[in-house]
């Protein structure tokens, strides 16, 4: 089994008309056993800015350690939060730093930039970023959750509709795939 | 292999292990102690490699002495659980411990408490944990049994059920099992569950 693999999970994010949407399951497992179903896998940097981790759960939880003391850092120094194509690149620089001996997660980033213009992006272990206009996916249901997203989406959607779209195109991912799933956390902001 | 495994009730902690040292096919002892102490309030119950094991508790007893020491306080049971995560992960990718944690803990501001923390450094606030072959059995035990807000007679009878699964569904099932609780009044050992008793040798 390979080292992603290892703990389960499922992210994604969804742009909306002024609004973005993240979400991602709750199973923390090991390999075939599954431990908890409440874990937490997105985390919010600031207001306008959250980051999902998938992938192993140790590193996530260090990666994740070391993004907020490094955005309190820059929050310190500029007086202001991050924007998030910052953001993107500050986690992309982070995990290249570590490119032979990386970190086993794939963030996705999601965030309103100026003038609460929706962002989205998602990069591998090494972080090569992937930016896109409609929808993110990461995890062990990535392939699940594209063709779910793919059929499910429309663009400029409400935040009410962009919810349930996420949550229907999550739902019916995680129940393809054995590592992931438990319900979801949805962030809509 | 090790099982470890734990709960969370009303208003205490139970953490239990067996008690095999076990090298290969040679059973050292049967009366090895995996529960650590860490201080009045916290318990520390670990498996996998012995000397990993004995030398990382110990390693985070004295730690978490050190800093009630220097700031007049005790760590709470979740600062003991990130300290100790930190511990693992730091050492993970130079000199790995192969030990998996299981700390229970009784604060008086937040009541009892439970911390998953794999091998690897996963760490997850739990209400029932388990580690080792045993855990498929405890925890499907525990899954079935388990309610919130357990009396300590309650849960001690879910441990039983689980040590008695364990014993009669492992092929190579520990004998010996120890208890322990931590509640306000503090961490210590509940009781032992023998079914090889170890002859005392005489000290010299």
């Amino acid at each position: 089994m390979s080292i992603f693999e290892y703990n389960g999970s499922a992210l994604v994010a969804m742009v909306g008309k002024n609004c973005f949407a993240i979400a991602s399951d709750r199973r923390l497992g090991v390999q075939l056993q599954t431990v908890a179903t409440d874990f937490q896998r997105i985390f919010k940097i600031h207001d306008k800015l959250f980051v999902g981790l998938s992938g192993l759960a140790t590193d996530a939880q260090t990666l994740y350690q070391r993004l907020v003391f490094r955005h309190k850092l820059y929050q310190l120094r500029e007086e202001r939060d991050m924007k998030p194509e910052t953001f993107a690149s500050l986690v992309s620089a982070i995990l290249y730093e570590k490119r032979f001996g990386p970190y086993f997660c794939q963030p996705v980033i999601a965030g309103l930039g100026d003038e609460d213009k929706p962002f989205i992006c998602t990069m591998d272990s090494i972080g090569a970023k992937e930016l896109a206009k409609d929808f993110v996916v990461a995890g062990t249901a990535s392939e699940s959750l594209y063709g779910a997203c793919e059929s499910m989406f429309k663009p400029d959607m409400e935040p009410e509709e962009l919810f349930e779209t996420i949550s229907q195109a999550l739902l019916s991912s995680v129940d393809r795939d054995c590592l992931s799933g438990w319900g979801g956390h949805v962030y809509v902001v | 292999m090790e099982s470890v495994f734990g709960l969370v009730g009303a208003d205490f902690a139970l953490v239990v292990a067996d008690s095999s040292a076990v090298h290969s096919i040679l059973v050292h002892k049967s009366n090895e102690d995996k529960i650590m102490v860490l201080d009045s309030h916290k318990l520390l119950g670990a498996s996998g490699e012995s000397g990993d094991r004995a030398q990382f508790t110990e390693y985070i007893q004295k730690n978490v002495a050190l800093y009630q020491f220097r700031n007049g306080i005790p760590l709470t049971t979740a600062a003991a659980a990130n300290f100790t995560r930190g511990e693992l992960a730091t050492a993970l990718r130079k000199n790995p411990y192969s030990v998996n944690i299981l700390m229970a803990g009784y604060d008086k501001e937040t009541g009892p408490s439970l911390y998953y923390i794999d091998y690897i450094a996963s760490l997850h606030k739990v209400e029932k944990g388990a580690f080792g072959y045993g855990s498929y059995f405890s925890l499907a035990m525990m899954d079935r049994h388990y309610r919130k807000d357990m009396t300590v007679e309650e849960a001690v009878e879910l441990v039983d059920k689980c040590i008695i699964e364990i014993r009669s569904r492992l092929v190579v099932a520990p004998p010996n099992f120890v208890i322990k609780i931590v509640d306000k009044d503090g961490a210590r050992e509940y009781a032992w569950r023998e079914s090889i008793k170890d002859t005392s040798v005489p000290t010299a």
